[in-house]
């Protein structure tokens, strides 16, 4: 028996020990295991109307993962349109997390060392009141802003950077901008957290011996937040991966976030095996990202937690 | 051009000489440090001590360049460090908080200074295992910081300092967090460190103990100036100032007014009487408001009448003694002597040392005299008393 469940017992009673793993076991196997259990089982077989499942046509197939790859046609063409939809997801919320890293170290890094007391309270409060708003309306707030008559534009072109407005829809750069903006409180607090524990005299005694800004930043102040910078970019990459609201409303329309092909499969295509399947390979896939970048930056599983 | 490489030297001092001239710091409304005036000879061993508040910290890293002065000009070996980052001066700061870093081990913290400088791994590795010998902690060097002692991880800090090779080394009372044995003996060994290294070290400090068994010489702060510069000996001695007697080492103050004043001798009238001391070198005159400070292990007790020709006598009241060890603290309540008016309020309290096994008077509640020479006890004008 690990230490921790010891621990309960003797500070909480027996009782109350009991009640509080049990709640958590429930908790994990209810709304963690058993629909993801259910989605690789509904994965794994023909979609068949109701009437059928069961009888003799109900069986374990792996027809649904082959279609993500092969296409309907099995003569050895591939899914180019479904592959490079789910290629380009990876790639854009690699993006999105590294773009949301770059924006929130820096906030992160003065309000954890610089801006304490008054100031430090008020940035925290000017980041999280706009997350009041619904993340549709976000979102929608984000699809004006880049319009073609936004204040994107009107910017661009005041300034004479541009002689016509620009689609920055078509070109994503909503998209990607609505995705960072979204998740950006789930990248600056693990970094805050991590920073927020760094005694600031090792900032200064960096400096002291020689070290510029920027060194002092790579050799102290980074690694030692590493946990948080990998607890904050898992949780911007997965949930990037595996959005859906921003972008419905703020994709272009030539360009489709691959949760929207589960979310077609499930609701238009009519096709729940098909869409289990596709979500599984998402999840599975990313998580073995995670998994991968983890073991590339040497960050250890029970970090992520600190 | 020979004008721009003419070396400090040229205008006679050395590397490690520190002038700080009419340095003020200010925060908000706050004055830190008021235009202090001090030169730091290279190679010496100068200690700030001051109560806590009283600028010594602000000063050193003003020195080290964490805070700019709004006025005046620190010069480290003949050149003005106005508008050099820490990054770019030539001194090295030791941290209250020791700051190591945590997730290197020792030789890599040690080395630190010498990795953003490109030096390659080999070069680091040689240079922080002979400053780990230095310290006196061969063979730690790829130990953690956190699996060693306080006492170690101090020298790993001291180390690390000395790794960049400053000319100064800064220390910010590095030796608050250990416990009484292990910061006697780091003295002992910081000292012979600065004197293996020779270069200037300038310590901080509100240990007055650290201050004295350390330094060759201390100045004493207090409100963000300094009040006296001297070697130990001559503050305990000869302080300058009622503040400086009353926060170096122990002393008992009598305040009063002066009365007279002959050949080097002031006679106060205080609160017990009047009593005679030497002027100590600053200019007293009849009127003026004095105190008159004399050291518990000036103090000669006996039975009342006991101490013969003695310059100031007064009797007294045993409140209390404790054992220190070398010697007994007899705790007194003294009363007035016979010639001086009857003393209204609260009377000093006087702390007497009595060296050499218990004191030869009866003991608590019991009256008795006490008695100190003129030459022993020393009136300074009146002025504020370090607290406590």
């Amino acid at each position: 028996m690990a230490r921790w469940p010891r621990a309960l017992f003797f500070r909480y009673g027996a009782g109350v020990g009991a009640t509080l793993l049990a709640l958590a076991g429930l908790w994990v196997l209810l709304l963690i295991l058993l629909p993801q259990l259910t989605m690789v089982d509904f994965s794994l077989r023909p979609n068949l109307p109701l009437a059928e499942r069961g009888g003799p046509l109900d069986g374990y197939t792996l027809e649904h993962y082959a279609y993500l790859v092969f296409g309907s046609g099995h003569s050895g063409t591939f899914n180019t349109v479904d592959l490079a939809v789910f290629g380009r997801t990876l790639l854009a919320a690699v993006c999105v997390t590294v773009a949301d890293l770059a924006i929130c170290y820096p906030i992160a890094y003065l309000l954890a060392q610089s801006a304490r007391g008054g100031w430090g309270r008020l940035m925290v409060l000017a980041l999280v009141v706009p997350f009041w708003i619904n993340e549709i309306l976000r979102a929608f707030a984000f699809r004006i802003l880049f319009g073609d008559s936004g204040v994107v534009n009107d910017l661009l072109l005041g300034l004479g950077l541009a002689q016509q407005p620009v689609d920055l829809i078509r070109a994503d750069v909503a998209l990607y901008g609505g995705l960072a903006y979204a998740f950006v409180l789930l990248m600056i607090f693990p970094l805050y957290n991590a920073l927020e524990s760094l005694d600031h005299s090792q900032v200064e005694a960096a400096r002291d011996m020689g070290a510029s800004v920027f060194a002092t930043h790579w050799r102290v102040v980074i690694p030692f937040a590493k946990p948080g910078i990998s607890a904050g970019c898992t949780m911007v990459f997965m949930l990037s991966a595996g959005a859906l609201a921003v972008p419905q409303i703020l994709g272009g329309p030539s360009s489709l976030w691959f949760t929207q092909l589960v979310y077609q499969w499930f609701n238009t295509g009519n096709n729940w095996p098909r869409g289990s399947a596709y979500a599984i390979v998402l999840l599975v896939s990313t998580v073995l990202l995670v998994l991968l970048a983890m073991r590339l930056f040497r960050v250890r599983l029970a970090q992520l937690g600190q | 051009m020979p004008e721009a490489a003419a070396s400090p030297a040229a205008d006679g001092l050395q590397a490690g000489a520190v002038e700080v001239d009419g340095v003020s710091v200010r925060f908000g409304d706050l004055l830190a440090v008021r235009e202090v005036r001090v030169d730091i000879a290279a190679g010496t061993f100068f200690s700030f001590l001051g109560p806590s508040g009283c600028g010594k910290t602000t000063l050193l890293r003003a020195i080290s360049g964490f805070v700019e002065p709004c006025a005046g000009d620190i010069r480290i070996g003949g050149r003005s460090m106005a508008g050099l980052g820490p990054n770019k001066r030539p001194t090295a700061l030791v941290f209250q908080s020791l700051a190591l870093f945590p997730l290197m081990p020792v030789w890599e913290n040690i080395a630190f200074s010498l990795a953003v400088r490109g030096v390659g791994r080999r070069a680091r590795r040689k240079r922080a295992d002979e400053l780990l010998e230095l310290a006196a902690l061969p063979g730690l060097g790829d130990r953690m910081c956190h699996e060693l002692s306080g006492g170690q991880r101090q020298r790993v800090a001291v180390a690390r300092a000395l790794a960049a090779a400053p000319e100064v080394l800064l220390l910010d009372e590095p030796l608050s967090a250990l416990d009484l044995k292990l910061r006697q003996h780091m003295r002992t060994e910081l000292r012979a460190i600065q004197q293996r290294v020779g270069i200037t070290f300038i310590y901080i400090t509100h240990d007055q103990g650290e201050a004295l068994a350390m330094s060759d010489q201390v100045a004493v702060m207090r409100d963000g100036a300094i009040e006296q510069v001297a070697d130990g000996n001559a503050l305990y001695d000869r302080p300058a100032s009622a503040f400086v007697a009353s926060f170096v080492g122990e002393n008992n103050a009598f305040p009063g007014r002066v009365s007279a004043v002959a050949a080097g001798q002031a006679t106060v009238a205080t609160e017990v009487g009047p009593l005679r001391a030497s002027c100590g070198g600053r200019a007293l005159r009849p009127g003026d408001e004095a105190v008159v400070f004399v050291r518990p292990e000036a103090l000669r007790l006996g039975p009342e009448g006991a101490l013969g020709e003695m310059d100031n006598q007064l009797a007294a009241t045993e409140k209390a003694r404790e054992f220190e060890g070398r010697f007994w603290h007899v705790f007194l309540d003294v009363e007035a002597s016979l010639d001086a008016k009857a003393g209204e309020g609260r009377r000093p309290a006087t702390a007497a040392q009595v060296h050499g096994g218990q004191p030869a008077v009866p003991g608590r509640g019991a009256r008795l005299a006490v008695g100190f020479s003129a030459d022993r006890a020393v009136a300074l004008p009146a002025g504020p008393l370090a607290a406590g």
